[in-house]
C-alpha cells in the first residue's frame, strides 16, 4: 500500500467519525452514526495493518481478542446506572494507552520513523511530550474519578492547605522538565516528568466533589481527545489528528454544557472544594403538607397534565420502571404526562434520558429545560422524584446561595406539586427548599420506588 | 508526482488539526441532549483510533521494551473500541418513539 493510498483511507476513516458525531443529532439516525464509528475504526485498523512495518501479527490479534472480549463483556454487563462509572474507566484507558504509545515512542523512536539517526525530532519530542502529559492526566484523574463515582472514596472534596500552590508547582516543573526533555532527549527527565504527570492527574481530581463530576468526567473526556490528538502529531497520522481534535471539542462543549446546567464557573469547578456540606441536616419544622399514596393517586387521576421531575435519586432507588408503569396506567385514563430533564439531572450529561429510555419512555415525552419550563404554569401536577436542588427557587432568589443563578425548573408553578422524598432534608448543594412549604405542594414521604408502586395501586 | 512546495508535515498536521475542531463544534453542538451520554460513550471508543499507534509499536519481529509496551497498549484500546461501541448501540437500541 502505498503511503498516499494509506492517507486518503485514513481522510475516509475520519470522515466516518465525523458522521458517527453527527448521527446523534437524533435518536433515529444514531444508530447509523454508531454503524459510521465501527466501519471508520475498521478502516483506520485495516489500513495501518497493511504498512509495510508491521511484521509479527501475533501479539496484535492477541491483544484485540483480549481485549475486544473483555470490553465486549463489560459493555453487555453494565448497568445503565452505572455508566459514569463506566465512561471514566475507559477513559482512563484511552489516557493509559497513550502513555504507553508515546513511552514506545521514545524507546524505539525509528519503528516510528522519527528518528535522524538515532535522534529524535525535536519537534516529535515535543509531541510526545504534549501527548504522554496529558494521557497521563486522564488515566489517574479518571481512575479518581472512577473511584469517586463508585463510591471506593469518599465524594467529598479533599483539600489541604497550599493545595493550589503546590499543584501550581508540579504543572510548572511537568513544563520544565518538558523544555529539558525536548533539548537532550534525556529518557531519565522523560520518566520523572511521566511520573509527575500521573500525580498530577491524581492531584487535579481530588478536589473536586461529587456534585461536579458530571462537568469533571465532560473534562477528562476532552482531555481523553487531546492525547489522541498529540499521538496523533507525533506519529503524522491524520486520523488520529481528527478524532483528537473531535473528541477533545466535543468534551469541551459537555464541560460547558454541564456548568451552565449548574451556573458554576468552569474555573471555579477545577478549583474545587463545593458541595463538603451534603451532610449538612437543616432539621426544619416548617408547616408542610404531608400526603399519602392514595390521596397522591386521586390528585393524579383527576388531572389533565401531568409533568414528571425525575432526579438521579430515582435512579439510587432503581423507580425508573415503576414511575413508565404509572405514566402508562395515567395515560389510559387519558392524562397527558410528559418528563423534563434538568442539564445535570443526572451524573453525567443525557444520563437521566438514558435511565427513563431503559425504562421503556418514549423519548418524544421526555423534555429538555428550555422546551418545557414555560408550560409549568398551564400544568395540573408536577411529579417531583428524586430532585430537589434543581426545583428550588432559591436559586433565583438568593444569588448569594451555592446554588445562586442555577436553571431550575419552575414546578411551583403548577397547580399542584407532589414531592415523593425520604424527608425534607435538602440536597446536594446543602439548602432548604422553599417548595415544601407552599400551600399547593404536598410531601410524598418514602422510598421513591415503593411509593411510587403504592400510587400505580392506588390508580 | 512532483512536490511544488516544500511544505512542513507540521504545518499540514496543524491545518487538519485546526479544521477539525471546527467541524467537532459545529457537530457536537447538533447533538440533541437526549443523546449525551451515548455521545460520550462513542468518542470514548473512536479516541481509542490511538489504536493504530499501539499496533505499530507492537509489530517489529524482534522482542523489546516498546514492543511490550504497544502490545498491552494494544488490549487497552480493544477493550475501549469493543466497549465503547457495544455499550453504545446498547443504550441507542433503548430509544424508543411513542408506539
Amino acid at each position: 500500500m502505498t503511503a498516499n493510498l494509506a492517507a486518503i483511507l485514513y481522510l475516509i476513516a475520519g470522515v466516518c467519525f465525523i458522521m458517527a458525531l453527527r448521527g446523534l443529532s437524533s435518536p433515529a439516525s444514531a444508530r447509523a452514526g454508531n454503524i459510521f464509528g465501527i466501519v471508520g475504526m475498521i478502516i483506520a485498523i485495516g489500513t495501518t495493518l497493511a504498512q509495510p512495518g508491521i511484521e509479527d501479527y501475533l501479539w496484535i490479534v492477541v491483544g484485540i481478542v483480549v481485549g475486544g472480549l473483555v470490553g465486549t463483556v463489560i459493555a453487555l454487563k453494565i448497568q445503565m446506572t452505572a455508566m459514569p462509572q463506566l465512561v471514566a474507566a475507559f477513559h482512563s484507558l484511552v489516557g493509559l494507552a497513550a502513555v504507553l504509545v508515546a513511552a514506545s515512542a521514545l524507546l524505539a523512536p525509528d519503528v516510528f520513523h522519527i528518528a535522524i539517526e538515532g535522534k529524535i525530532k525535536v519537534v516529535s519530542r515535543i509531541e510526545m511530550s504534549i501527548g504522554m502529559v496529558i494521557g497521563a492526566i486522564t488515566f489517574t484523574g479518571s481512575i479518581i474519578a472512577f473511584a469517586k463515582l463508585q463510591e471506593l472514596m469518599t465524594g467529598a472534596p479533599l483539600v489541604f492547605p497550599g493545595q493550589r500552590l503546590f499543584n501550581l508547582a508540579v504543572a510548572i516543573v511537568i513544563i520544565a522538565l518538558a523544555a529539558i526533555f525536548c533539548i537532550d532527549q534525556s529518557p531519565t527527565v522523560f520518566w520523572i516528568m511521566t511520573a509527575l504527570a500521573l500525580l498530577f492527574g491524581v492531584l487535579i481530581i481530588i478536589p473536586i466533589g461529587g456534585a461536579d463530576m458530571p462537568v469533571v468526567i465532560s473534562m477528562l473526556n476532552s482531555y481523553s481527545g487531546w492525547a489522541a490528538a498529540g499521538i496523533g502529531f507525533t506519529l503524522e497520522n491524520t486520523v488520529l489528528i481528527i478524532v483528537g481534535a473531535l473528541v477533545g471539542s466535543s468534551g469541551a462543549i459537555l464541560s460547558y454544557i454541564m456548568c451552565k446546567g449548574m451556573n458554576r464557573s468552569f474555573v471555579s469547578v477545577i478549583l474545587g472544594g463545593f458541595g463538603g456540606a451534603d451532610s449538612m441536616s437543616v432539621k426544619s419544622d416548617k408547616p408542610h403538607k404531608a400526603g399519602s399514596a392514595d390521596d397522591a393517586a386521586f390528585i393524579l387521576s383527576n388531572a389533565g397534565s401531568v409533568v414528571i421531575v425525575p432526579g438521579y435519586g430515582l435512579a439510587v432507588a432503581q423507580a425508573q420502571h415503576a414511575v413508565q408503569e404509572m405514566t402508562e396506567a395515567l395515560a389510559k385514563q387519558g392524562v397527558s404526562v410528559r418528563y423534563a430533564i434538568h442539564p445535570v439531572a443526572g451524573r453525567m450529561p443525557g444520563h437521566m434520558n438514558v435511565l427513563l429510555a431503559e425504562a421503556s419512555v418514549p423519548y418524544d415525552d421526555v423534555f429538555e429545560l428550555d422546551e418545557i419550563n414555560s408550560d409549568f404554569s398551564s400544568t395540573d401536577v408536577a411529579f417531583v422524584i428524586g430532585a430537589n436542588d434543581v426545583v428550588n427557587p432559591v436559586a433565583k432568589t438568593d444569588p448569594q446561595s451555592p446554588i445562586g443563578g442555577m436553571p431550575i425548573l419552575d414546578v411551583e408553578n403548577a397547580k399542584t406539586v407532589l414531592f415523593v422524598k425520604r424527608s425534607l432534608s435538602p440536597g446536594y448543594a446543602g439548602i432548604d427548599n422553599p417548595v415544601f412549604y407552599n400551600s399547593n405542594t404536598m410531601m410524598l414521604f418514602g422510598d421513591a420506588k415503593k411509593m411510587v408502586e403504592a400510587i400505580v395501586k392506588a390508580l | 508526482m512532483e512536490i511544488v512546495m516544500d511544505i512542513h508535515p507540521l504545518v499540514i498536521a496543524v491545518t487538519v488539526f485546526v479544521l477539525a475542531v471546527f467541524v467537532g463544534y459545529y457537530v457536537v453542538w447538533s447533538v440533541t441532549a437526549a443523546l449525551h451520554t451515548p455521545l460520550m460513550s462513542v468518542t470514548n471508543a473512536i479516541s481509542s483510533v490511538i489504536i493504530v499507534g499501539a499496533l505499530i509499536a507492537a509489530a517489529p519481529m524482534e522482542g523489546s521494551v516498546a514492543k511490550i509496551l504497544g502490545g498491552v497498549a494494544v488490549g487497552l484500546a480493544a477493550v475501549n473500541i469493543f466497549g465503547g461501541f457495544t455499550v453504545t448501540q446498547r443504550m441507542l437500541q433503548m430509544y424508543k418513539k411513542k408506539k
